[in-house]
């Protein structure tokens, strides 16, 4: 048994080494977002939302995706930015954590982008604690920054709750 | 069989059959160390069951053969051919032992010392040892060979009884058979089937196992939720179908419709379980239990064979072990204790399961001490749960209720049965989780029954779909007891005490809730401008009389039961019901106790469910809306004890005149002209009869023109009329009697109604009617004997002075006590009384507690007791039959009252 088991642990996880990762980029407030492609399960435009009485606020309902009960967040509420002013068209982004799908509710989704780890930096220090808590870094682009998302962290509400108390 | 037992066979068997094939790869590949310790810890596996089981015999050739494959594995043996057949008989070997053991309950007679001593002397030499060994081998092959050919056949034909002949002639040529025959001779009735059953599945052989198959329950349930989804999809096109007219999908969504309803409902099927599954293990568990607690317990077993969702029995599963348990342990008294109480020595647990519409009723009850109230009390207070005062206001049964609270256990020291943390509050929220309910009937002294209501699956629920300012919700069905809709100009008006709305239904008093209310659904909402509306408009509803206002008058009310506590949720509009699929809520709702889960309707919105224990609960702690919810209607129903239903007339003047309403039969209107005169007495044709008409005193002559009422009072094939002018109303009113009876025909006046009123005597218009009206029927009924001595206790004077009259023109010598302490005097004087009659409220000593005083005295031990009360629950019949009462009848119904004492007489005299 253990015989069999042990020439698979070692190699090392070609992913750890790579030199690129794709992110789908969304905007919230006119800053630039990002998730790894491979959490995304969808992308969806305007989509009719029932609100979900007695809520944390930055639930804003659930939507029936494919016969699925999805869960959509405020990613606004969210991360403590204002509501929005303007009535322009919201999208969303579906990502699942624990078994639950959840829609990310965000002003405008971009395209996906390959980015090279060379252009990656740790979370400055003074980033405010609602974004640190969520972002797992930046990316330097070209005139402008790109917040990597935390899905996990993002949607760990058990945690977040606790928090937010 | 036991249990046990029959899962280790079952277990062992396919093992058993796993290892065949495993040992005989492992000849193949002797190297395949997973292999080899998949086969070694199979048989360890077997062995360690069997000491665990106390199978001796089985243990010492299972640890025999678990020494060779140890020895395998570690490499101190090489696998061999030999070495491999060895261990293949060992497995026969445990094999016919198995059969015999699925027989008999036991193992069999005798010792495998030759087999074990050959594989313990391979174990410790290897291959040399066979050699040593080999002459004895040589010979045994033959032996061994019979006994497995037998073992194959039987294998195969066993477990299906029904081929039992043709079993038989193997077994007569073999004689370790033939020792073994009795085997499939025994058919030890139910248990054997079930096995065969199992047998069947996993033998593969026969024709009959190949009718059922083996499949993955994770399977099942991915089936179970894609039929779900398309019951879903299909409810959706039918939506989109109702809204078009001669589509020419009709015809195919209605085959659709049918298959899938069909198709939903044999993959329920397959997730049907019988009951009795959940209970198997039972029976050992209450055996063990009487052995430990040293009580003799017999556990029944009734409707076993009801069948629910494996998703709601594995939920069931542990509840209702534990209230098993509770039962045999709490419940049930020792044996001594039963002897001195009077019982039979050996406690009965009663286990009852059966379709009720759509739900699963499993009772569970024992004829054991009942939850002892003053316990009970005491651990309420110590833990603060209620004060004193407020266990003064509690019903018996409210207060047993607290034992679903948490931290509550009844057993003053924790034994090894119970007390392990698994409190009935436990039970009850398992229960509830799974929409189901549990109550609680309990005397003391005579036992305990937990009724549970469960639905049949949790997969697809029927719900009522509301709304509510502007938002859909399912309320599930099972909660749902009625709808009402209210609305100011319909006697159902929503009415304000303080702003808390309340519904008078049917006489009680029907705490709302608003859902608009409940889920802040007035918050500002800027995307509805209606919305902003009912916001003032809610504001201003404190006045019930504005009219035109909808929120305050109009509207559904959806009432919901929880437990015993029922109570209104308004909402602003119902839809149909509709048949969902409940979706867990989303993780960061689940806090939320409103909502049991969320679902996709027929046009593809998501609605929330809610969850009417959730709102009870969130609106007001649970228990104590539900306490203060029976409490207010119990003190309503005491307050009313004497209320009565009484006709307002007018007679000779403006005076009002009343009489009791259960006295009266009909009433008529009689044209004047036909009143004829008949030996001096006014009579009129009724219904083939000749009516005697009788009138007030004070009212002269009737008149010989027009239409006038008349109240008929009637009694077996005799009718009365009595005239009057006018019938005012019927009022429901507690009844203040001032007693001035001076004038004849009144038993005094009330107020009713706001004004003073005359209340009629009847009997003394019966009599004028009738000169014998009683006195013959007192004749029919007990003939030439003596008349009967009757107490009539009642602390109201007009219902005494309302009996009084009734009773003795019917034949009763009566006495009257106005209190049961003065009932009990008489009885220490010494009084003689063939029957009781008595009232149940009263202040000081209840009917209850007196009748349970008169029981304990010796002298009136034997009188039989009618109970008299103008507010009979199921409850209060049963309390009644506890204490003494052979009857239970209604104030103000005569004919029952005198037909139970009647009864109750006549069983004496029969007796005598």
């Amino acid at each position: 048994m253990t015989a069999t088991t042990q020439s698979a642990a070692e190699p090392a996880h070609p992913l750890n080494s790579v030199a690129t990762q794709e992110f789908v980029t969304f905007t919230i407030a006119d800053q630039l977002f990002g998730i790894p492609v491979l959490k995304v399960q969808d992308v969806l435009s305007s989509y009719q939302i029932t609100r979900i009485p007695l809520a944390p606020p930055e639930v804003m309902g659930s939507l029936n995706l494919r016969g699925r009960v999805v869960t959509a967040i405020d990613m606004r509420a969210r991360l403590g930015l204002p509501a929005r002013d303007d009535d322009g068209e919201s999208m969303s982004i579906v990502a699942e954590h624990d078994g639950e799908l959840y829609s990310l509710v965000v002003d405008g989704v971009g395209e996906v982008l390959a980015l090279s780890a060379k252009t990656f930096d740790r979370n400055p220090p003074t980033l405010g604690a609602k974004f640190r808590a969520v972002s797992d870094g930046i990316y330097r682009l070209d005139g402008q920054l790109l917040v990597v998302l935390d899905v996990n962290r993002l949607l760990d509400y058990g945690r977040a709750v606790v928090a937010a108390n | 069989m036991d249990d046990l037992l029959s899962e280790f066979l079952t277990e062992t068997s396919e093992g058993l059959a796993v290892l065949d094939v495993e040992l005989v790869q492992l000849e193949q590949n002797p190297n395949d160390q997973e292999l080899l310790s998949n086969i070694f810890r199979y048989m360890h596996t077997i062995k360690g069951t069997c000491g665990f089981l106390g199978l001796p015999r089985l243990e010492s050739v299972a640890h025999a053969g678990e020494n060779i494959l140890g020895k395998f594995r570690d490499g101190d043996l090489e696998v061999t051919p030999k070495a491999v057949s060895l261990i293949l008989e060992c497995l026969d070997t445990i094999r016919t032992i198995l059969e015999y053991l699925e027989a008999n309950e036991s193992e069999p007679e005798g010792e495998d010392s030759d087999l074990i001593a050959r594989l313990n002397a391979y174990a410790e030499h290897g291959e040399s040892a066979v050699g040593e060994a080999a002459p004895e081998t040589e010979a045994e092959p033959e032996e061994t060979g019979e006994v497995v050919a037998f073992d194959d056949a039987a294998a195969e034909d066993q477990p299906v009884e029904e081929f039992e002949a043709a079993d038989e002639p193997v077994a007569e040529e073999v004689p370790e058979a033939v020792a073994m025959a009795p085997v499939p001779e025994k058919k030890p009735a139910q248990a054997a089937n079930s096995e065969a059953k199992i047998e069947a599945k996993s033998g593969g052989d026969s024709s009959v196992a190949n009718q059922s198959i083996r499949v993955n329950v994770e399977l099942l349930e991915n089936l179970m939720t894609m039929v779900s989804e398309m019951v879903l999809t299909r409810n959706q096109l039918l939506q989109i179908l109702r809204g078009q007219k001669d589509s020419e999908f009709t015809a195919p969504l209605q085959r659709l419709n049918h298959v899938v309803s069909e198709l939903q409902e044999g993959v329920m099927k397959t997730r049907m379980q019988p009951i009795g599954n959940a209970w198997a293990k039972l029976p050992r568990i209450i055996r063990d239990l009487s052995i430990e607690l040293d009580k003799k317990i017999d556990l029944v077993m009734k409707g076993a064979e009801t069948e629910l969702d494996r998703q709601v029995l594995e939920l069931i599963k542990d509840p209702l072990t534990h209230m098993v348990r509770n039962s045999a342990d709490h419940g049930l008294e020792t044996t001594a204790g039963r002897i001195e109480a009077g019982k039979p020595e050996t406690g009965k647990v009663v286990l009852k399961a059966y379709h009720e519409g759509g739900h699963i009723v499993i009772s569970i009850s024992d004829d054991g001490r009942g939850l002892p109230i003053d316990v009970i009390k005491n651990k309420i207070i110590t833990n603060g749960l209620a004060t004193e005062a407020e266990l003064e206001t509690m019903s018996e049964q409210q207060i047993q209720r607290f034992i679903f609270k948490a931290g509550f256990s009844t057993a003053s020291s924790v034994t090894s049965v119970s007390g392990r943390g698994v409190g009935m509050d436990v039970v009850r929220t398992n229960i509830e989780k799974i929409g189901g309910t549990v109550e609680l009937n309990s005397t003391e002294g005579k036992g305990t029954a937990f009724i549970i209501k469960i639905p049949l699956t949790l997969a697809i629920v029927s719900a009522l779909i509301v709304e509510c300012a502007g938002d859909r919700f399912a309320i599930p069905q099972l909660s749902v007891l009625e709808l009402v809709r209210a609305s100011v100009h319909s006697e159902n008006t929503i009415e304000r005490i303080n702003n808390t709305p309340v519904l008078r239904l049917r006489n009680r008093l029907l705490p709302l809730v608003n859902l608009r209310d409940l889920m802040k659904l007035n918050a500002p909402d800027e995307i509805e401008d209606p919305a902003a509306e009912t916001e003032n408009k809610s504001v201003s509803q404190t006045n019930t009389d504005q009219d035109g206002d909808i929120e305050s008058g109009e509207g559904f009310i959806v009432v919901s039961q929880v437990g015993s506590y029922s109570f209104g949720i308004i909402v602003d509009r119902v839809f149909d019901t509709e048949e969902i699929v409940v979706k867990p809520v989303a993780r960061i709702m689940r806090d939320n106790q409103m909502f049991s889960g969320n679902t996709i309707l027929g046009d593809g919105s998501v609605v929330m469910i809610l969850d009417p224990n959730g709102i009870a609960a969130a609106n007001g702690e649970v228990e104590l809306a539900e306490e203060s919810g029976d409490t207010t209607s119990d003190r309503h129903a005491s307050q009313n004890e004497e209320t009565v239903a009484m006709l307002v007339f007018r007679v000779a003047g403006d005076n009002p005149k009343a009489v009791p309403l259960g006295l009266i039969a009909r009433l008529e209107e009689i044209e004047l002209d036909k009143v004829e005169n008949s030996n001096g007495q006014n009579v009129v044709q009724y219904r083939g009869q000749l009516m005697p008409l009788v009138t007030m005193e004070g009212t002269g002559e009737l008149k010989t023109e027009g239409r006038q009422p008349v109240l008929v009072f009637t009694d077996r094939d005799r009718t009365m009329g009595l005239v009057v002018d006018e019938i005012v109303d019927i009022v429901e009113e507690r009844l203040n009697i001032e007693l001035t009876s001076k004038s004849v025909g009144y038993v005094g006046s009330a107020v009713i109604d706001g004004r003073a009123t005359d209340v009629l005597d009847v009997a003394h218009y019966l009599t004028l009617a009738f000169h014998d009206w009683f006195g013959g029927e007192a004749s029919d009924s007990f003939g030439d004997e003596e008349a009967s001595r009757l107490l009539l206790v009642d602390d109201s004077p007009f219902f005494r002075n309302l009996l009084q009259p009734l009773l003795s023109v019917a034949g009763y010598e009566v006495s009257c006590s106005a209190s049961a302490s003065e009932a009990l005097q008489r009885c220490e004087a010494g009084e003689k009384f063939d029957v009781i009659v008595s009232d149940i409220e009263m202040p000081g000593m209840s009917g209850f507690e007196f009748a349970e005083a008169v029981k304990k005295e010796s002298n009136w031990s034997n009188v039989p007791m009618v109970a008299l009360s103008s507010f009979a629950t199921q409850k209060d019949l049963d309390r009644g039959r506890a204490v003494g009462f052979i009857d239970y009848v209604a104030k103000s119904d005569r004919e029952a009252l005198l037909g139970a004492l009647h009864e109750a007489l006549s069983e004496i005299r029969g007796a005598a």
